[in-house]
């Protein structure tokens, strides 16, 4: 594993002169930097980066709509709010937007049938389901939404196979079952997932190289180690990959020369796959890298400071809540078989911790 | 080639013939511009017809370290855009710029959201647009920006009738294109066209019948149509997929789908499938089959179903999960030895009846 390399790499990215690639990649921007900052967060690394410039350049995309874009002068969208509010998670500055009208910006997205356009235009996927709740939920605001539609229209894409889709029908597919899982976390809905025949689609996508794929058939692809990986952790199901396989995997989809992790063996590599291959690693339990978090993608410790970090392996996610609230879940959650379900409160004050034993078996 | 070059190398052309008669005639003219790059080509800072724009560079930031080199026509064209965007100008030649755009970046969501924003004030044909929606998707098929404009230009012309046949078309040059096969499911959807879905599903499994975005359609199609409540139907299905089985094995598609049909009626219960499945296994043996004898076993064993002896089934499970752990599929051997305990628990002598069975049935 050579963090050292990766480290140097992702510093250097966006500096380097004649990088076509980047210019070209201006629309995802601000994502990009989610990637970038993340990984050398979890590699103990973030000092590297340019706090001052980002939260500037975060500042100077948010639009009047409350809503964020990739860049300056590109239009905001669900996607790029998302990793804006990450990002200033990250460096514990979340006021230097106005949070309120981010959260106008998010509830306003929201559709009759419980989904979420990812903007204006209206594209519906179960990804914006997964950007609204989690952005809100890193805001403390997840209650200014339809939360019961919000549940309905993403348990609607669950499949035959126990997989979920884009959009209704949509076929199974490792992101956005990344997506839904982490959405039922966040919305303490994860009883409603059939965990073992899940648990059981998921662990099917490594082949005998050790990689994930994202679908049936499909080629792996180093990105899929988090897809899939941390879909499974949601789910307490883990350990039924083949962690020595994956890990090797993943390692050998490392460049040597530049730094970096590449889809797949003897690609080029990029700062999405890059973060997805450490965080995998992470995931695997290497402890060169900070723990992730397999819900939101970002180091533990930050949603710890937050306090949105449950003491365990939980299927639930600690919430600043109501009473009310509170007492529906604690019937929701008893109404569920399978794992001892307790509760407790976490030691920031008004939170209340809902958690479930560590992995079955 | 696709025609949104053409085009852009058409509006190039015509700007040069202007340019060239201009130089000939008013000896000023020729001050005002250099001489055409790159064969032909002139940049729009250069153009006449543009000079009244001021173009906007790349803002990257308040201290950008070092500058950074883009290919020259790509940051000609988008400091163009931004200007435009700046001024929030709506005119044809903004409405041709988006094309030049489009073609270098099409991935650039905003300047897709300016190109509607501009079909919509200028009143465009829409069925031109089509066809340049048409052209670009069969360049670059795996980009969500070109099937989202798709779909919208499809929603303002209310009419669905060419879409079927275009989706049909790329996916004939990648059968599981997955934005491809979520804009076939949402024009059947919205428009009401289930009919010869069914019969398309069959052919492209005749072309792979490990195909699992067909498998997928093909759920689709009879859940939204006659369902699966109908024996008839049911059974038509059942045949069907131990056919393609029989085929190709070793295909995780089939046997999810079979699983998938008839998880509500219960497997062990399905007349005659414990016998042809049974059968199958001297010549279409696979991991997967085994899995699927464990599951039904699992079935019985649950429903307490009285054509089975509990003691012999669970013996049975138990030795399939051993062999697929040991030798079969050693790469899942924690899922199998997870599958073996919970039996074991569940079902063994001795257990409790309080015991809640996994919930993978």
């Amino acid at each position: 594993l050579l963090l050292d390399e990766h480290a140097d790499y992702i510093a250097a990215y966006g500096s380097k002169k004649d990088d076509y690639e980047y210019t070209l990649s201006e629309y995802l921007r601000m994502s990009g930097i989610y990637w970038g900052l993340t990984v050398m967060d979890l590699m103990g690394q973030l000092s590297r980066m340019n706090r001052e410039e980002i939260i500037e350049f975060i500042k100077s995309c948010q639009h009047d709509c409350g809503g964020i874009s990739a860049s300056t002068g590109h239009d905001p969208h669900l996607l790029y709010t998302l990793s804006a509010v990450q990002i200033l998670s990250l460096y514990d500055s979340i006021n230097v937007i106005d949070v309120d009208k981010v959260v106008d910006y998010v509830k306003g997205l929201q559709q009759e049938d419980g989904s979420f356009a990812g903007d204006k235009w209206g594209e519906i996927d179960t990804r914006f389901s997964f950007c609204a709740v989690a952005t809100l939920s890193l805001l403390g605001k997840l209650d200014v939404i339809n939360m019961d539609k919000a549940v309905e229209f993403v348990l609607s894409c669950m499949n035959f196979d126990g997989g979920f889709g884009c959009r209704p029908g949509s076929e199974s597919h490792a992101g956005q079952i990344y997506c839904c899982t982490g959405f039922l976390s966040i919305t303490g809905q994860l009883h409603q997932v059939n965990a073992d025949l899940l648990g059981w689609w998921l662990c099917e996508r490594q082949l005998p190289s050790g990689g994930l794929n994202g679908r049936p058939e499909k080629l792996p692809d180093v990105c899929y180690s988090w897809w899939v990986l941390a879909a499974l952790k949601i789910i307490g199901r883990i350990h039924w990959i083949d962690k020595a396989k994956l890990r090797n995997f993943i390692l050998a989809c490392q460049d040597e020369e530049t730094g970096g992790f590449a889809d797949r063996p003897g690609d080029m590599v990029d700062p999405f796959h890059t973060l997805f291959g450490v965080a995998g690693l992470s995931l695997l339990g290497d402890e060169q890298i900070k723990p992730v978090n397999p819900v939101f993608c970002m180091p533990e410790d930050v949603l710890q400071r937050i306090g949105l970090q449950p003491d365990f392996t939980a299927h639930f996610v600690c919430l600043p809540i109501n009473q009310t609230h509170l007492i529906q879940l604690i019937s929701s959650l008893k109404e569920t078989p399978g794992p001892e379900m307790g509760v407790r409160k976490g030691r920031h004050t008004k939170c209340a911790v809902l958690g479930g034993a560590q992995d079955q078996g | 080639m696709s025609s949104a070059e053409e085009i852009s190398n058409s509006v190039g052309e015509n700007l040069e013939e202007d340019g060239v008669e201009e130089e000939n005639t008013v000896e000023e003219a020729e001050m005002e511009y250099e001489e055409p790059v790159k064969g032909g080509y002139i940049f729009y800072r250069d153009r006449k017809e543009w000079a009244d724009l001021e173009p906007v560079p790349q803002d990257d930031g308040p201290n950008p370290v070092v500058k950074i080199a883009y290919s020259e026509k790509f940051t000609d064209v988008f400091d163009m855009f931004r200007a435009l965007l700046k001024n929030d100008e709506k005119s044809e030649r903004a409405f041709a710029l988006t094309a030049e755009a489009i073609d270098l970046n099409a991935a650039n969501y905003t300047v897709w959201h300016y190109r509607r924003v501009l079909l919509q004030a200028l009143d465009k044909d829409l069925r031109e647009e089509m066809k340049y929606i048409t052209a670009i998707i069969e360049d670059q098929p795996k980009n969500y920006q070109v099937w989202n404009h798709r779909r919208m230009v499809v929603e303002w012309l209310n009419d669905p009738s060419e879409e079927l046949q275009f989706v049909a078309e790329i996916l004939s040059q990648d059968a599981k294109n997955y934005h491809a096969w979520q804009h076939r499911q949402w024009v059947i959807q919205e428009y009401k066209l289930w009919n010869g879905e069914l019969e398309y599903v069959e052919e492209l499994l005749e072309e792979d019948v490990r195909n699992n975005s067909a498998w997928n359609q093909r759920h689709f199609v009879i859940s939204h149509t006659s369902g699966y409540s109908d024996p008839a139907i049911l059974d038509r299905e059942v045949q069907y997929t131990l056919k393609q089985i029989k085929k190709a094995p070793h295909n995780e598609s089939a046997w999810n789908y079979l699983k998938g049909i008839l998880h509500d009626g219960g497997l062990s219960s399905y007349p005659g499938l414990l016998e042809q499945v049974t059968e199958l296994q001297d010549t279409c043996s696979s991991p997967y089959l085994t899995a699927f004898l464990v599951d039904l076993y699992e079935d019985a064993l649950e429903t307490n179903n009285s054509s089975y002896d509990q003691q012999e089934t669970l013996k049975k499970a138990l030795e399939l999960c051993k062999l697929l752990a040991e030798e079969k599929d050693t790469i899942r051997r924690e899922y199998w030895n997870y599958v073996s305990r919970s039996l074991q628990n569940t079902y063994g002598s001795g257990h409790s009846s309080d015991e809640e069975p996994r919930g993978r049935i």
